[in-house]
């Protein structure tokens, strides 16, 4: 037997079972070498009372009895329901139910989704890529840069073109990336004449090897209006530095209002507004976003017409996390100085005022309209249902925004659902968990099929295969009480 | 007692759930309610030594059968070897091909000698065992798994490829909701289901077991059919044929179709190391239908035989059905079991009990 594999021996079958495989029973499995007891299916569980602590796994495994048990209440997730851990393997052909008339069922085969990707938000200032950029992985196209957002860069990944219309290296690069993301681990993405990017759901990114920490709590102008006050009297100049509008307060509207007179700077960019300028500099993943390490690079010669020697400059980028503080020497030159007690608060402040920078992973997937086209004569009714809110869509028990429009498309954060949510098969595609939850009642009223209606309870003849986790407390449960209830 | 086996009624009360390695199995029994729970504690008593039979016979299970080869002496395992043996001839085949089904047959006959009943199944990780007496009849839905559709090919039959979404557990919290036991509307079942077909098994009807193989199913498979289902007069030769008829569905050597050695997925596989296919793209409809049409071939030649009663024969999202004509299939126009498996439900299908040890 090669050496890598290892023996089970939960069972008289005694398999041997290869790393990331598992036994015929597919209850058991290698995992880097230790044999595991798999949880193919997850599930919520939620006390009875509200706000008890909850036990994460439970195995308990009944006799027979002939009695019924009941639990507490359980949300089934579609997680591992369709496929088993660890290599995602499409389940099996199965099951039987009782449905209506019919006595039992084969279902024979297990769907993909292709059509689907991440948004990703990364929290930062620093220039990523240029808009359209794509982004890579393992050196495979996986994505691109789409649209700045405040305080934050967005890029979208994955999607239909780059799973299957490209190679099939590029298809299985993307839903690796994909796979990774949706299930909170890291990965670098490289983007085309742009940074280097280490992002993981929930963490700050890392860019181009440096650590994000805080997000801007505003632009330059932004943050001038929100701290003039602060500086008045402390400081006669204050650039903050950002690559989208740089504020200056002397010129700015705030330093107006304060009256802070005029000191003479000029600044590179291209002014907006008073106090306010655009392109200081390119973007780049230093000082406020842009390319600088010398903050003096963007200040042009200070106008001796009304530049006095000892003026006091304090320059900052819009976390706070860069800053320098000059004195005009008697040619009028910013010297470098330390920078005085008094500044250090408001330079702290706007460090603190700039929340943590994240990456946030918002899975994206969609199919198309046959939920409308095969089961009703009246298909808009169907689509309602969903729609309206008499169906509650949720994903991994977490809940989803459903698009507006044809088809169902949603989006879901992924720091929401439980763990290993997501899965893959070779497709390449991803596998994604999403619960579709009504009132029978509002089923039935559907002209849904009530004959697939089976018992929660009868979920339990698995449950040494299940796994069951607490319910996130910032979830809605998700078979609480919908509009429907309002009826 | 063996420690590991778990039987348990399901909460439903009226199916028994057992559990033991890679064996799942559920069953069902009609007739008064003494017969029922004769049959349960009769199956409950079999099913306890089946792995451990089964285990005793593996290494010999696992080799190629042969014709007038030894025939073992467990009675599973007699069955699996007769369900094979008619193909022993022309293929590669071990006894595991029947295993599930074999199994199946076993409780079931344990459950009617000891009991009488109506009618009776045995599921066995989708290989089915019937039992049925006159006047009493099964219908039985083959249902394309109700998820995300794979690989929305860009053209053909829009209607059917773009499945959405579709419920798969999702539940009414702690309300019990249970199934009627309602005729299926035959009418309106194209239009509200999943299934792509239905069949009725009546008591004259030779049927008694149901079988389906496939490459994405739990055991592994030489070809490249989603799903082979498959009717025959028993369980282990239902599962013994859908195995062969899934492996017949084939392109070889085309480029879409990942095959590895099965040994290198699983060492101790009877499979040695055959090339099982792991992955298959997307294909162009004259390749679907040529696979399609190998199969057919295969399953036409077992209908002959009087091996099978009926196939059906499923390859991204084509279908193509064998031997249906004496069946419930005919009830409902073939549009209709092509075009019905887009569609979808909002609450979900199936149990999640586990397959069964099922090549």
């Amino acid at each position: 037997m090669p050496d890598d594999a290892i023996r089970c021996d939960a069972c008289p079958v005694l398999c041997y079972i290869k790393p990331g495989r598992t036994g015929s029973c597919d209850r058991y499995g290698n995992h880097e070498g230790q044999l595991v007891r798999l949880d193919p299916h997850v599930m919520l569980e939620r006390a009875q009372s509200r706000g008890e602590s909850l036990v994460p796994f439970l195995g308990k495994s009944r006799e027979w009895d002939g009695n019924l048990v009941s639990d507490s209440e359980t949300f089934v997730t579609a997680i591992g329901a369709g496929t088993t851990y660890p290599d995602y393997k499409p389940a099996p052909f199965i099951i039987s139910s009782q449905v209506q008339g019919v006595d039992m069922v084969t279902v024979v085969t297990e769907g993909i989704f292709s059509y689907c990707g991440v948004k990703l938000k990364i929290d930062t200032d620093r220039h990523l890529g240029a808009e359209c950029s794509i982004v890579r992985a393992q050196g495979e196209a996986v994505g691109h840069v789409t649209t700045s957002e405040y305080g934050s860069q967005m890029l979208s990944l994955g999607g239909v073109r780059h799973l299957t219309g490209g190679s099939r290296h590029e298809g299985t690069v993307t839903c690796d990336t994909l796979l990774h993301l949706c299930n909170g681990k890291a990965v670098e993405l490289q983007i085309d004449d742009g940074a280097k990017v280490v992002v993981q759901a929930g963490k700050p990114p890392i860019v181009d090897g440096v650590h994000e920490e805080r997000m801007r709590v505003g632009c330059g102008s932004a943050t001038i209006g929100m701290f003039a006050k602060q500086w008045l009297g402390k400081v006669d100049e204050v650039v903050v530095v950002d690559d989208h509008i740089t504020g200056v307060l002397s010129e700015h509207q705030a330093g107006k209002l304060l009256d802070i007179p005029e000191t003479g700077i000029k600044m590179k960019g291209r002014r907006s507004t008073p106090g306010r300028y655009f392109k200081v500099a390119e973007p780049g993943t230093s000082w406020g976003g842009t390319n600088i390490t010398d903050p003096l690079s963007i200040l042009a010669p200070f106008d001796p017409g009304v530049a006095k020697p000892g003026l006091r400059l304090l320059m900052v980028s819009t976390t706070g996390e860069q800053y320098a503080y000059y004195e005009l020497d008697d040619a009028l030159r910013p010297v470098e100085r330390d920078l005085p007690p008094s500044l250090q608060e408001s330079v702290a402040r706007i460090r603190e005022n700039c929340e943590p920078a994240l990456c946030t992973v918002l899975f994206m997937g969609g199919a198309g309209g046959s939920l409308r086209a095969g089961v009703t004569e009246n298909p808009v009714k169907l689509t309602l249902s969903v729609r309206d809110a008499l169906t509650r869509v949720t994903s991994g028990g977490a809940p989803v925004y459903v698009w507006p429009g044809g088809g169902i498309t949603y989006m879901v954060d992924v720091s929401r659902m439980p763990e290993n949510a997501f899965g893959y098969v070779p497709t390449p595609a991803l596998v994604a968990p999403i619960e579709f939850t009504l009132k029978l009642d509002d089923y039935a009223a559907l002209g849904g099929h009530m004959d697939h209606v089976r018992p929660l309870s009868s979920i339990h003849c698995s449950d040494d295969g299940s796994r069951r986790v607490a319910p996130r407390d910032d979830n809605p449960w998700p078979l609480s009480a919908g509009k429907s209830d309002r009826e | 007692m063996n420690p590991r086996a778990q039987i348990r009624l399901l909460p439903d009360n009226r199916r028994l759930h057992m559990h033991d390695g890679p064996i799942d199995l559920i069953v069902e029994a009609w007739g008064e309610a003494p017969e029922i729970q004769a049959a349960y504690r009769a199956a409950a008593t079999r099913f306890v030594t089946v792995l451990d039979e089964l285990c005793a016979e593996l290494k010999f299970l696992r080799q190629p059968t042969r014709i007038n080869g030894p025939l073992p002496s467990d009675p599973i395992a007699r069955r699996m070897v007769a369900a094979v043996t008619p193909y022993a001839a022309t293929a590669f085949i071990t006894p595991m091909a029947a295993v599930a089904g074999a199994v199946a047959e076993e409780i079931l006959n344990a459950m009617t000698t000891a009991a009488d009943l109506s009618r009776a199944y045995v599921n066995d990780g989708g290989d089915i065992a019937l039992h049925l007496t006159p006047g009493e009849k099964f219908v039985v839905g083959m249902i394309e798994y109700p998820q995300p559709q794979p690989t929305p090919p860009p053209s053909r039959n829009p209607q059917q490829r773009q499945n959405p979404f579709v419920p798969l557990r999702a539940l009414g919290g702690s309300r019990s909701l249970s199934a009627s036991d309602e005729p299926w509307p035959s009418s309106q079942s194209h239009q509200r289901t999943s299934l792509f077909g239905t069949t009725t098994i009546e008591f004259n009807h030779p049927v008694r077991g149901i079988a389906t193989s496939g490459w994405r199913g739990r055991s592994f498979s030489l070809g490249i059919a989603d799903a082979v289902t498959v009717l025959a007069d028993t369980a282990a030769q239902a599962d013994a044929a859908a195995t062969v008829i899934a492996n017949a569905v084939d392109l070889p050597g085309h480029p879409a179709v990942v095959r590895t050695p099965a040994n290198e997925l699983q060492p101790d596989t009877d499979l040695a190391d055959r090339l099982v296919t792991q992955g298959v793209g997307e294909l162009r409809l004259d390749e679907i239908h040529a696979a399609l049409s190998a199969g057919a071939q295969v399953a036409d030649q077992l209908h002959r035989q009087g091996l099978i009663r009926a196939a059906a024969l499923n390859l991204q999202g084509e279908t193509r059905l064998v031997g249906t004509r004496n069946f419930g299939l005919d009830e409902y126009p073939v549009e209709s079991i092509r075009f019905g498996k887009g569609t979808a439900s909002a609450v979900p299908i199936g149990a999640t009990s586990d397959p069964g040890f099922s090549r």
